[in-house]
Order: structure tokens, then C-alpha cells, then sequence
């Protein structure tokens, strides 16, 4: 049996220099990239896509600041601010001009930019007019697309805006034969091509340009160490420059070698990292299955006594305070879907290896370490759970959860491999799975995924079947009847499925033409180096050079719409307590609820609108009025109560997350209304759709462009997140709610699923509390569940329970010799609860 | 269906997810209607077995309700897949379900032959013969003792101790597995004598090896302001870490293992 060692190595002082020194400035924006690219495309217009872009990267790896930071011994660095961040004109860059004036105080991700960086980037903006993906996939999009987009129906403004990214790349295959190996195998292949082979343009130039980007790789390397010794020739202290020694030989020799030692191998993964996040601004960019691609390099080194476990625990714990340090500046309604400056590096532990034997090795435990000692963000640590993984690593993983930082992210083998497996993956791939981004499952260094592809609101579609396809006045959906044609629940539920359809196409023609857009617009030399089968077959990752194409939407709402359904049934077709029609004014008018500011402010903006169309100007104080009277929702009052009335009564009723079958399962067939028609269709690079359930954290800004809907949630509030219940409806515990989770079919759903839990710290507390919190993920999983994390709360997060409860209802806390609902609890508990986690908490 | 499927008897929670009374995960059921009335108690309203109203947090809650056999093992049974990951299963609380012997006889029989784990928490306060019956159906038995002394345990809870005493001898020698718990009050029964009085005694327990100190608390207080009732403890305050951890060597002395808590 493989001995693994699982003991805890203490933190280093020179990890929380790292840390103190990446949070002590503010985020900027850098425009040297920017500038460098355009320089470079003006050079190279009329040449080759390929290289015209493996150029450009060329130019980025020679001329982009080289900065090696105090305590370093990992080094790399893409702006000289601390979490800096450059910008990528290519893609997307008018947004960014119009929030110059108001990036620094948006709510979410604020940035700062100086006047001299907003002056560079408006000039270098000039070029890319009309040159940019975004551009180009707007003139492929159909007129009904475009509208449905306009209507909030969907948006691709991921990929519309940015760079695909959402890859894990073959990290081994780099750390095994360096850029040097990959430089070989395309000059292998191109060295196949004849000049009168049919593909010998699009062939020979696309391999040219992967072997340029190798190079490139290599020269930005060679520069840190040039820079490295340098610094310690000038370096008094004998400890740092024996340590800026190292570093300069480390990248000399990686990532242009294939490295030998663990210090090489972390090294040259860094710059891996690093490159793939010059090269373009899609996000995602995800270690994968790191504790297995590093484990050789790793015990060699213990083996031979090269390195101590504290001290390969130290090069673990610089990685990831090195992957906090890179940024990414988005449009503002972007940066609320991914609040947080998220940059989604996801980094997954455990699971089984291709030949289905547990994989566990004390890199696992040593991952899982890094992120309680540095209690950052990044990674987004994941941990794969099968039936065989060592009872150990789970508790290991509960400690980390513990802490409340929400890591790791729990994953089931027993429904990801068969779930790829039956989108084409062999068993040994599938079994090597690892997870991007959010909960994106896929074969790491074979696959171009395309997740995150789209967020598609659930919600709109019901919105549409009400209204009979119009929206403000504009036929966005199908007719699909009037309320009086909707006379059975049948018919109803039809015609939803039809709006559901129809919005999924046209969802599938705005994804198809971002595609075609990157495809022509921005291939991948680099990050297509390390994509297998792009350089036998020739073909950038853009253009479908993967073995495994895939396009992953994720729909979300499923329980609002399952919650509503279930509503509509029983109180308009079962007992017919109240008529469609009355339902549907009760929608409309927020169910005589007033409005959120947020979401009045928008209908002011709406109301304003039409105004100024018609050829009137409005005052200042008469917007003002205008807002007061929408936000109060000023009705009669008897129709007030009486929508009311059906406000309750809907509450009252069955709500998914509790366990109940007839909710629950009806769930089921409103996740089927998405993830059925999405799998039919085909992408532009000969690869398929699989829709995803999960939200990312768009839920919250897409709720506050829908309306009020039948499950009685009110005008402009966030949606359920994920597969999720509704926030506060799941009121019987932990264990209920799993189970109607669990009465999906994650299995369809094979772009990822996301299942949110709520404990208080107290919860987890002692070896009951851990146990009982591990047995609850296993015995989840058991029943085919995909994915589950957990938010450890905070006492701050208790009081705003006591204040709206309303929002708490599945808050689970410990009390004494018992666990309980918070909420449920009498105010003096509450308060003693939370006075006792300010006392210092387990 | 088999006809003890069919019994009914009166409860006024199920609390599934828990995980700190007995072993695993566990669902509680919580039966109405006790024979004790311990001033401390953190459950006032499982006392009294007529179905009342409680104000909680300014609502009135109707507390109590009737169900059979068969609808409560329908909600046992939902949580079956964490059951058979933690080892755990359905656990009788009250109130004291012996008050209610024949429905907890029905129910644990029920859990029984669908293979759930069975605990019960008990007073021990009944005529042996309804204790007897129940024991085949019982993994593990909770049972309190919380004084020696009899004229003690009258003055707080309303009954003397002697039944219990003698039924924990019984119980010891025909359980599958019988835990000792001891809610530690001050004022009554926290002091290192007479918790030794307690832990001596069930050390000559037939094999009974863990005893469990429960801390007072009061948290049940504001159900007594809830039901119209005094709440007879005031603000006693709960004992310390430090002279828990004193209690527990004490019992820790009498060669049982000892756990704070549950």
C-alpha cells in the first residue's frame, strides 16, 4: 500500500511577507500589453492570423516588465501593480472606455487607472475599431438573437467580451519536455506538410506560430533569470542571493527544459500559468489535476533527500499566493456575475487515477495545507470524492471548510465519469477528469469546453408564456396562447417548454457566433501548444484542434420555476382558488409588494425612455416623483390585498428543497425544459452542447432584470443559485434539502452543477461535527448528487440573520447538545450563539 | 401493513441532521408528555402531554400533534442514505417516551425491521415491565440519573429517585448498550461529591463504561415566558470549562470514559 503522509507542516514567515506585500496595493490597470499588441498588429497586417498573433506574443514575452518581488522564490509577474492587471483591446474595449470615469468606485471589482494609462488605451483603442471578436460576432448574430439578448433573455457576454480561457492544459507534457519538446513536435509536424497540400496555408502557418510561441515562452524565462542574477550580484544578504541564484538557474533551464527538480517543476508551472493569462483574457485558467502532475518531481525529490516536505510545503504555499496575484478587469454587469475579482483557477486534489485506483498522494493533503496557510481565494481548490477515497482526506478537506473560506468544492467521481463517458470521453479520459472555472467537469489537456458559455435565465422564458412572447412591447418569444387559451396545466407547462425551446436557439446562434468570431479573429498559438491534438491535426484550439469540443450554457432558476409550477397547478388548475388571469395581474403587479430600489430605479429608466421618445423633456423632480411612485407601487387598495392574499397563499405551499416528491420531482422536469434541448445542438468546431446548472453569482444581478414570478418571488431579486432551493424555502435541514437536490438528473447536466450549503461554524464543531459533515457530502453523493460547497458563516453574516430571517431560514447552528436552524431559535439563543462565536469561535 | 404501523401517539417535533445525540446522523422524534417536572428543563412544553399554544418570537405556535407509526417512519426513513454513512438512525426523545410506551414500542419495532440504528433518551421512569418490552428494539439507551439522593431528586423534579435507580439495574443487564448522562446543574447536582455519587454508581452498572456531563444551560427559557410559565432557575449561571473539566475527572476516576456533552 502507498504510504502517504498527511501530518500538518506549519506556515513559513516568508509566506506571510508574500501575502502582506501582494494585498498592499490597490488593483490598477496596466496598458503595456495593450500597447504592445497594437504595435505589433500594425506591423503584421496582411500576414497570417497565426502569426500575426504568435508575433504579438513574441513581442508581449520580450518587452513586458520583468518583476521579482521580495522573498520570492517563485517568480513571474504580468504587470508591475500588485494584482494588477492589462487589458486585451483585441477582444472587447469600448466598455472599458466608457467606465475610464467610473471604474475606480463601481460596486463590484474597482480598479484604479491613472490618466496617463486611460489616455494610452483610448489611443490604442483606435485600431481595434471594428477589428474585435466582439464585433465580429455581432455581425453573426441573427436579428432575433440580437433582440432576445437585448430583452435579457440570455447573455454571452462572457466570450462576447473576453477570452475563452476555461482550459487546463497539459501542464505535464511541459513540465516533462519544456517548450524545447513542444518546439520539436510542431517542427515535426510542420516539417510533414508539402506546399501543395490543400491545408498547407492555414497547416504550415498555424504550426509556425505554435513554434514561435514556445520561443516566446522560453525568452521571458531567460529574462527573469538574467533579471534573478543580476539582483544577486547586487544582493548583500548571502540567504536571498543564494536564493535569487536559484532562481536564475531555475529559469534558465525551465520552462525551455523539462525540469528535473520540485523547485524546477513549480517554477515552470508558474510560467505556464502565467503565459496562458498574457496570451489572452479568458479566465478559468485552471491547474486541474495538480497534486498528480507534480507528484514525480515531487518524490524524487524527498527520495533523494534533495528537499524536506516543510520545504516542498513552502514552494506549494508561494504558487498559491502567486496565484492571487493575477487580475482581470471586466465590464461592470460581468464583474457582478463573477464578483469578487475572481479569476477561477480551479485546482483539484483526490479522485482516482486513469486506471480507476485511488490517487491520493501527499501532495493532496500538501494543497489542501497551502490554501488554510495562505486563506486566499485562489485556487479554487476542488476535491474529487469516489467511493475509495481515504476517510483521512475528507477530513482534512472539513478542517479546511471549517475555516469558512468556502474550500475546497466537493466533487463526485461516481457521476462525472459516466456523465463524460457519455458524451464521448473513453473511460481512462474520463476518469482523469478535473474541474474548471466553477464546477465545469473535463479531461485537462484534451479539451477545448467552451464552458461558461452562456447564462441563460430560466426565469424570462415563464415571463414570455405569460405575455405571449412579448416583452416591453416587442415579440421576443413565441406565441405560444393567451392566458384565456392556457385553460389546463398541460397547455401551460407546453407552452414555457416552447419558449424554452425557442430561447435556447437563439441562445445556440449567439454562442455559435462568438465561437466563429474567436475562431477567425483571436486562434491561440500557446495555449493551443498544449492541447492535444492541436498540433497533429494542425488546428488551434479556436478552430477545434481538441480532441474534445464542447459548448457548455448553464441555465439557472430551476427551483423558482419548479416552486411556480407547482404553485400554478394547484391554485389555478387543481382547486382553482384564483383564475390565470388574476395570477398573472398579481405578477404584474408585484404581487402589491413595492418595488426595490434597484429594480424601480430600472423601470424609471424604462418610463423615462418612452417619455423622451415621444418628444417630451423630464425634469429632474419629475423623474424623482416618478421613482417614488413606482418604487411604492401606489394600486387600489383592494386589489393591493388581494394580490397580497395570493402572495401568502403561494408561500404557504410545497417548495423544492424540502424533501418532497411532488415539488421535487416536477424539478426534475423543469431542469429537463434546458438540459434536453441544449444537448441537440453542434458547435462551429465540430464538437456539442451540454448545458450546465449553475450560476456563477449572476443570479443575483440577472434576478434584478425579471420581473415578479409565480413562485412569489418579488420584482428584482436574486434567483435560486445553481440547483439550489430558493434561498430560505428549504426549512428541513441539511438533509432535505440534499435529497431534493439529489432528485435532479445531474447526470445530463454535464457542464457542471452547483449545490450552495449553509453552516455556521458551530456546526462542524468537534469530531461529531465533522463526521456528521463528511457522512452528508457521501451519503449526497450516494444518491448521484454532483457537487456541494459550503459557506461557514460568520457571526457578522448571524446578525443579519436576526435582522431578516426571512433569508436565513436554512442557516444550521450548533446550540448545545444539539444542532438547529438558527432561526428557529428563541432571540435570546441567537444572541448567545453569537456571542459565543465572538468569544473565538471552535 | 401490520397493525402497529397503525398506532398513533402524540409528538411535538422531528429534528432530522442531528448529529450530536448518539451515534452518526441521526433523526429525533420528540415525544409530548413527561412524569418529571426537572426546574432546569431546556423543554417545557414536551411536559405536558394535552397539545398547547407557545408564544415564540411573538407568534403563537401550536405545539403537539398526533401521528401514526407509519407517518413518522415515513420521515425516518427519508434520511436512510446519511444513516448508513454516519452509522447513525432514529433516536426517541421527549418529554419521556415511556409515557408513551406503546406508540415508542410501535415505532422502534417499525425502525427495527427497516434496519435503522434505534437510541432512546430516557428518565427511566416507568414501571419495568413497559422498559422490558421496548429493549429488544433498542441499539442504544440514554438514561439520565441526576441525583443520589432521593429526597434531592424529589425537590427538583417532583419524584423521587428509587424507581429509576432500580430500573437503571435492570436496564444495564438487558440493554445492548446503555450511556449514562447527567445534566449538570448548579444548585442541585454540581458539585464533585455528588456528581462521584453518580459516576460511582454507574460504574457498578453491568456493563455501562460511559458516563456524559451535560452543562446546564438556559436556553429553554424564553419557551417558559412562551407557555405563561415561570421559569423557576432565574439567571443561575452555567457552570464553567474549568469545572467541567473538573466533573469529568471525577467520573473519569471511577474508570468510565466521560464526555462533555452529548
Amino acid at each position: 500500500m502507498k504510504k502517504v503522509y498527511t501530518a500538518e507542516i506549519p506556515k513559513t514567515e516568508r509566506i506571510q511577507k508574500l501575502i502582506d506585500d501582494l494585498y498592499s496595493g490597490t488593483p490598477t490597470i496596466e496598458s503595456t500589453r495593450a500597447e504592445i499588441i497594437t504595435e505589433s498588429f500594425k506591423e503584421t497586417e496582411g500576414m497570417s492570423i497565426y502569426l500575426r498573433k504568435s508575433r504579438a506574443f513574441r513581442a508581449m514575452a520580450e518587452k513586458l516588465p520583468v518583476v521579482i518581488r521580495d522573498d520570492e522564490l517563485i517568480v513571474g509577474c504580468n504587470s508591475f501593480a500588485r494584482r494588477g492587471c492589462q487589458t486585451f483591446p483585441e477582444f472587447s474595449n469600448n466598455w472599458l472606455e466608457k467606465e475610464f470615469d467610473t471604474i475606480a468606485t463601481r460596486s463590484a471589482d474597482a480598479f484604479y487607472i491613472s490618466k496617463e494609462t486611460a489616455e494610452k488605451l483610448t489611443e490604442v483603442h483606435k485600431y481595434w475599431q471594428g477589428k474585435t471578436t466582439s464585433e465580429r460576432a455581432t455581425s453573426y448574430m441573427a436579428p432575433e438573437t440580437l433582440n432576445a439578448i437585448e430583452h435579457n433573455i440570455f447573455t454571452v457576454g462572457n466570450y462576447f467580451y473576453n477570452g475563452i480561457g476555461h482550459v487546463s492544459v497539459d501542464y505535464a507534457k511541459v513540465l516533462k519536455i519544456g517548450y524545447k519538446g513542444i518546439w520539436e513536435k510542431a517542427k515535426a509536424e510542420r516539417d510533414k506538410c508539402n506546399i501543395y497540400d490543400g491545408d498547407y496555408a492555414k497547416r504550415y502557418y498555424f504550426l509556425s506560430s505554435v513554434m514561435e510561441s514556445c520561443e516566446a515562452a522560453i525568452i521571458f524565462a531567460k529574462r527573469y533569470s538574467v533579471a534573478a542574477r543580476k539582483m544577486a550580484d547586487e544582493c548583500t544578504n548571502a540567504k536571498r542571493r543564494q536564493e535569487l541564484l536559484t532562481i536564475a538557474e531555475n529559469c534558465d533551464k525551465v520552462p525551455a527544459n523539462g525540469a528535473e527538480s520540485f523547485h524546477e517543476a513549480c517554477q515552470s508551472f508558474w510560467f505556464v500559468q502565467l503565459l496562458i493569462q498574457t496570451e489572452s483574457s479568458g479566465h478559468s485558467i485552471s491547474p486541474g489535476r495538480f497534486d498528480q502532475y507534480m507528484y514525480p518531481y515531487y518524490i524524487k525529490d524527498i527520495e533523494s533527500g534533495k528537499i524536506t516536505r516543510e520545504q516542498a510545503q513552502e514552494l506549494v504555499d508561494c504558487l498559491w499566493v502567486k496565484l492571487n496575484s493575477l487580475n482581470k478587469v471586466r465590464d461592470a454587469l460581468s464583474a457582478e456575475g463573477f464578483a469578487g475579482y475572481s479569476m477561477f483557477q480551479n485546482l483539484i486534489v483526490g479522485g482516482q487515477d486513469v486506471n480507476g485506483i485511488d490517487a491520493t498522494n501527499d501532495l493532496s493533503y500538501m494543497c489542501i495545507s497551502a490554501s488554510m496557510h495562505v486563506n486566499l481565494p485562489q485556487p479554487s481548490l476542488s476535491m474529487r470524492v469516489w467511493n475509495g477515497t481515504p476517510h483521512e482526506l475528507m477530513v482534512k478537506a472539513a478542517e479546511l471548510t471549517k475555516t469558512g473560506i468556502g474550500l475546497p468544492a466537493y466533487y463526485n467521481d461516481e457521476i462525472i465519469i459516466p456523465a463524460l463517458i457519455s458524451r464521448g470521453l473513453s473511460l481512462q479520459d474520463a476518469r482523469d477528469y478535473c474541474i474548471i472555472g466553477c464546477v465545469e467537469p473535463q479531461k485537462g489537456g484534451k479539451t477545448d469546453g467552451w464552458h461558461d458559455a452562456a447564462f441563460f435565465n430560466m426565469l424570462r422564458p415563464m415571463e414570455l408564456v405569460f405575455a405571449n412572447g412579448l416583452d416591453r412591447g416587442v415579440q421576443v418569444g413565441l406565441k405560444t396562447g393567451t392566458i384565456a387559451e392556457l385553460d389546463t396545466y398541460d397547455k401551460f407547462f407546453d407552452a414555457y417548454k416552447k419558449q424554452m425551446d425557442y430561447a435556447i436557439k437563439l441562445m445556440v446562434n449567439a454562442d455559435n457566433a462568438v465561437d466563429a468570431a474567436h475562431m477567425e479573429l483571436c486562434p491561440l498559438p500557446f495555449v493551443s501548444a498544449m492541447v492535444d491534438d492541436c498540433i497533429a491535426k494542425g488546428k488551434s484550439a479556436q478552430e477545434g484542434g481538441a480532441v474534445y469540443n464542447f459548448t457548455g450554457p448553464q441555465g439557472f432558476g430551476i427551483a423558482n420555476v419548479a416552486d411556480g409550477l407547482y404553485a400554478l397547478n394547484e391554485l389555478v388548475y387543481k382547486t382553482k382558488t384564483v383564475t390565470l388571469q388574476q395570477y398573472a395581474d398579481a405578477i404584474k403587479n408585484n404581487f402589491g409588494m413595492p418595488y426595490s430600489d434597484a429594480y424601480a430605479k430600472n423601470l424609471t429608466v424604462e418610463v423615462v425612455k418612452e417619455i423622451g421618445a415621444k418628444g417630451f423633456d423630464v425634469t429632474k423632480e419629475q423623474i424623482a416623483e416618478i421613482f417614488t411612485q413606482i418604487r411604492e407601487n401606489k394600486i387600489e387598495e383592494s386589489k393591493k390585498r388581494e394580490y397580497q392574499a395570493l402572495y401568502e397563499k403561494i408561500k404557504e405551499l410545497p417548495k423544492f428543497g424540502n424533501d418532497i416528491d411532488e415539488v421535487d420531482f416536477l424539478g426534475r422536469e423543469v431542469a429537463y425544459t434546458y438540459t434536453k434541448p441544449v444537448e441537440k445542438y453542434t458547435n462551429p468546431r465540430g464538437g456539442r452542447y451540454h448545458a450546465g446548472l449553475y450560476p456563477v453569482s449572476a443570479n443575483v444581478p440577472l434576478g434584478l432584470q425579471t420581473g415578479a414570478t409565480p413562485d412569489a418571488r418579488l420584482a428584482g431579486t436574486p434567483i435560486a443559485d445553481g440547483v439550489s432551493p430558493v434561498a430560505g424555502s428549504d426549512v428541513n435541514g441539511p438533509t432535505a434539502s440534499a435529497n431534493s437536490v439529489a432528485k435532479l438528473d445531474h447526470g445530463i447536466a454535464s457542464n457542471g452543477t452547483l449545490f450552495n450549503m449553509k453552516f455556521h461554524p458551530t456546526a462542524l464543531k468537534g469530531a461529531s461535527g465533522i463526521e456528521g459533515f463528511i457522512a452528508l457530502i457521501r451519503a449526497f453523493f450516494d444518491q448521484k448528487g454532483m457537487h456541494m460547497q459550503f459557506n461557514v458563516v460568520s457571526r457578522e453574516t448571524l446578525r443579519d440573520a436576526q435582522l431578516h430571517p426571512e433569508n436565513y431560514k436554512n442557516l444550521v447552528v450548533r446550540v448545545a447538545g444539539y444542532s438547529a436552524l438558527f432561526t428557529t431559535l428563541s432571540r435570546s439563543l441567537q444572541d448567545d450563539i453569537i456571542n459565543r462565536t465572538e468569544q473565538g469561535g471552535f | 401493513m401490520s397493525d402497529y404501523m397503525n398506532v398513533s401517539g402524540r409528538i411535538f417535533d422531528v429534528q432530522k441532521f442531528s448529529v450530536h445525540d448518539g451515534p452518526g446522523i441521526r433523526t429525533i422524534v420528540f415525544l409530548k408528555g413527561c412524569a418529571l417536572r426537572c426546574r432546569w428543563c431546556c423543554n417545557p412544553e414536551s411536559q405536558e402531554f394535552e397539545i398547547q399554544t407557545m408564544l415564540q418570537n411573538g407568534k403563537e405556535k401550536i405545539v403537539g400533534r398526533d401521528v401514526t407509526v407509519s407517518e413518522v417512519l415515513d420521515i425516518v426513513k427519508q434520511d436512510m442514505p446519511y444513516y448508513r454513512r454516519s452509522g447513525g438512525g432514529m433516536t426517541l426523545s421527549g418529554g419521556e417516551m415511556l409515557c408513551q410506551s406503546d406508540f415508542a414500542y410501535a415505532l422502534l419495532r417499525g425502525a427495527k425491521e427497516s434496519a435503522i440504528n434505534t437510541a432512546v433518551e430516557t428518565t427511566g421512569f416507568a414501571p419495568y415491565e413497559k422498559i422490558e418490552k421496548l429493549l429488544p428494539y433498542i441499539d442504544t439507551v440514554l438514561m439520565d440519573i441526576k441525583h443520589i439522593d432521593s429526597a434531592k431528586h424529589k425537590a427538583f423534579t417532583t419524584q423521587s429517585n428509587e424507581r429509576i435507580l432500580e430500573n437503571a439495574v435492570k436496564i444495564a443487564e438487558n440493554a445492548k448498550k446503555l450511556i449514562i448522562r447527567v445534566p449538570v446543574i448548579p444548585t442541585f447536582n454540581d458539585t464533585e461529591v455528588e456528581i462521584a455519587a453518580i459516576a460511582r454508581f454507574a460504574s457498578t452498572l453491568k456493563g455501562v463504561d460511559e458516563i456524559n456531563l451535560l452543562p446546564y444551560h438556559n436556553y429553554g427559557r424564553d419557551k417558559y415566558t412562551g407557555l405563561g410559565r415561570e421559569y423557576l432557575m432565574g439567571d443561575t449561571p452555567r457552570p464553567t470549562d474549568e469545572h467541567m473539566q473538573k466533573l469529568k475527572a471525577t467520573a473519569e476516576s471511577f474508570k468510565l470514559v466521560c464526555k462533555i456533552g452529548g
